[in-house]
């Protein structure tokens, strides 16, 4: 298929689209899956073909919706009208009055219980309200598994525009231009990643996609690459197309079975127009996407350990430089994003680089996209303008704390992260902002906890983690984390004294400088951080210790 | 994973066995290439539900690469299991938001009742317990997966019956 031809059918599926009166879409996202959504889609596709009404109505799965824990959704289109917890039972209400009669049932929409008049167009609700929608833009709209669908809403685009328009030097400049940052965590520019890449001369040079998305609490690669594979595909060539690399590797955690499936035959669509393979879109440009599948290690989401673990070897991490852009997968260049990082590359093509900086902070442009969950009222998954402060995304979006509580803290960045105390929530986040509190942006996980909690507990969850997911290749990340746990766990169980706090900061701090790679490095991150701001606690605690040591002789 | 277990281990590998046949349609696709180790070892473990070393040597071989190598990989990732698991699974979410909401709880009451730790298997081989570090199900958490079945919002104090009523234990 070439650009011509491409142009067509593009048109033409866009045609399609438009000849239904509704469009219903049921939300298969992680979540939704998890409360029965299936069912409602098989029931609601055998109803709506029972009445008659296939012509007129095309009922589809899609990706994630967001308000996860108000599943299983359903979203009638062009209304964005959603409903929650839709049950084989209130499918025909929804049917009989918002599809024939044009009359939506207020008291099955999302969040009924809520809000005093739930909004017909979801869209219009404070928690879609204040979001920006870029990396999310087709989840939850479309059919993850339909490449037509894709296409239909102006997928492949920028893909066609790229090969056959823009040269590789023109393709990173407006990456370049657009000040997209690594999505993984860290930050990296990745416009300058490209570059890097793009310069070293080889044989032969790799694309990766880090979905290896490993912090407990985190959702959002995995509802990207459920919900819109077709979008990381496209992103994935692009890529390529601007580095110079022949070969992919889409690194899955095993852990997502349906991401891997998805995926798979997203891949196999592509292949099949043309997308991918030898002459992508007739061209002389060839790359093909390879997936693998993740094992459970936490530390595969650095790059050399991934690099490792995709050659098929133990997931151990090596010195950086070289880096993998100069010497990755099998010693070649090799180019490694995250998935939201490569799920932001079509859309910056398809519009430009000014266009993306349009949105966010100076250093950090764009949308990020957060697994907003814990304990607040409305968990799931949100995409929000980077600077956006804390409290809009806690409490305007998420509605606030569940069951009347107090906040506590905000957790971002899993274990590598930290713990933002009540003070610091107006604070705009990006990634300057985050790291000058003790915390990162990591990749995206926020977890909201109350007043229940307790930070000395959460500090010793996370090191537990850490200690358990070290790779064992460098000392002070295997022992130090062993130490700073057991510390820990001597705090919480009255065996430790002032002498053992002071101990603890001290080993923090060298666990931190020491390590080889950024587990190590991290660490001590979460610990380092309830020590500054929830710092009471552990005093509090250490005397409680000393007072009954003592009368215990 | 001395002698001792070589001959105590009844045969599992067996050329008849359409397991087998299919480890080695998977083995046969990789062309025998060393970075396919952690694909082949998922497609075993897919088929026998755990990697004995009966398994493990003959993908060592297969692949052309020594079977201390293969060993090391095995016990590297969490996914991979040198045991075999219970006939019924309870996999515990311990994930941030499943931490936050009670997950600790449930496994307590997993021990109270079943005396299980993460990891074992009841004596009569009926239940096992493991835990996962996230299952990307956050907002329902604190959740659990039994036989594949996800359990969303699990309040703590039904996890014993829950559990008793989907691997149809008294």
């Amino acid at each position: 298929m070439d650009y011509h031809e491409f142009e067509e059918l593009s048109a033409k599926l866009k045609t399609q689209e438009s000849m239904n009166s509704h469009k219903i879409c049921v939300c298969c996202g992680a979540g939704c899956l998890s409360s029965g959504s299936e069912k409602i889609l098989t029931d609601l596709q055998s109803r709506v073909k029972e009445q008659g009404l296939e012509d007129k109505i095309k009922v589809s799965a899609s990706g994630c919706m967001g308000p996860c824990n108000q599943g299983p959704l359903v979203k009638i289109k062009p209304d964005e009208t959603i409903y929650e917890t839709v049950s084989s039972e209130n499918l025909d209400t929804i049917l009989d009055q918002h599809v024939k009669q044009q009359k939506p049932v207020p008291e099955l929409m999302l969040f009924h219980e809520f809000r005093d008049t739930p909004y017909t167009n979801a869209l219009e609700d404070p928690f879609f309200k204040e979001q920006h929608k870029i990396v999310l833009h087709n989840c939850g709209n479309i059919d993850p598994e339909s490449i037509d669908e894709y296409i239909a809403v102006g997928g492949y685009r920028a893909l066609a525009r790229a090969i056959n328009l823009l040269s590789p030097e023109e393709v990173i400049a407006e990456i370049k231009h657009s000040r997209l940052r690594g999505r993984g965590g860290a930050g990296f520019p990745t416009g300058l990643k490209f570059e890097t890449v793009y310069k070293y001369v080889a044989d032969q040079k790799y694309v990766v996609c880090n979905g290896d998305e490993g912090d407990p609490g985190a959702f959002m690669d995995r509802s990207v690459l459920e919900g819109d594979p077709h979008r990381v595909i496209e992103g994935m060539v692009i890529a390529a197309y601007a580095v110079g690399a022949s070969q992919g590797f889409a690194y899955i955690r095993g852990e997502y079975p349906t991401a891997i499936s998805r995926f798979e035959t997203a891949i196999k669509q592509a292949r099949k127009l043309g997308l991918l393979g030898k002459s992508v879109m007739n061209s002389s440009f060839a790359f093909d996407i390879e997936i693998r599948i993740g094992a459970g290690a936490f530390v595969c989401g650095e790059e050399t350990a991934l690099c490792a673990s995709i050659e098929g070897k133990r997931g151990t991490p090596r010195p950086r430089p070289p880096y993998p852009a100069e010497s990755g997968l099998w010693g070649k260049p090799t180019l490694i994003n995250n998935v939201e990082t490569l799920a932001n590359i079509a859309p910056i093509i398809e519009h430009g680089g000014e266009w993306y900086t349009q949105l966010g902070t100076t250093k950090s442009a764009g949308t990020k996209v957060f697994a907003l969950a814990g304990k607040v009222q409305y968990s799931g998954l949100i995409e929000v303008p980077m600077g956006t402060s804390l409290r809009k995304i806690i409490f305007d979006i998420g509605g606030g704390i569940q069951d009347g509580k107090k906040f506590k803290a905000a957790q971002t960045g899993g274990p590598s992260g930290g713990c933002i105390p009540e003070q610091h929530l107006d604070t705009p986040v990006d990634y300057e902002s985050l790291a000058e509190l003790g915390s990162i942006m990591g990749s995206g996980g926020l977890i909201v906890m109350d007043e229940t909690s307790n930070m000395i507990d959460v500090a010793k969850y996370f090191m537990e983690f850490c200690m358990d997911e070290s790779c064992g290749k460098c000392v002070p990340c295997r022992v130090g984390t062993k130490q700073l746990y057991d510390m820990l766990d001597r705090i919480v169980t009255g065996k430790a004294v002032q002498r053992d706090l002071d101990l603890l900061k001290q080993l923090a701090v060298m666990v931190k400088e020491c390590s080889l790679c950024g587990l190590g490095m991290s660490a001590p991150n979460p610990l380092l951080s309830t020590l500054r701001y929830f710092h009471e606690e552990y005093d509090e605690q250490i005397r409680k210790n000393e007072i009954l040591l003592q009368a215990n002789g | 994973m001395t002698g001792s277990t070589k001959t105590e281990e009844p045969k599992i590998l067996n050329a008849d066995d359409s397991r087998t046949k299919l480890l080695n349609a998977a083995i046969k696709k990789s062309k025998g290439r060393p970075d396919a180790l952690i694909q082949v070892l998922h497609t075993a473990q897919g088929m026998f539900g755990y990697l004995p070393l009966e398994v493990i040597r003959h993908i060592a071989h297969a692949l052309h690469l020594p079977a201390s190598r293969v060993y090391g990989v095995v016990t590297f990732y969490h996914f991979f299991s040198l045991k075999q698991k219970g006939e019924h699974t309870c996999l515990v979410c311990t994930g941030t938001a499943c931490y936050v909401k009670g997950a600790q709880e449930i496994l307590d009451q997993i021990e109270d009742h079943y005396h299980l730790k993460p990891g074992q298997v009841t004596e009569d081989n009926k239940l096992g317990i493991q835990v996962a570090r996230c299952l990307g199900a956050c907002g329902l958490a604190p959740a659990v997966v039994i036989d594949d079945e996800v359990i969303p919002k699990l309040n703590p104090e039904d996890t014993q019956s829950v559990i008793d009523s989907k691997t149809g234990a008294a």
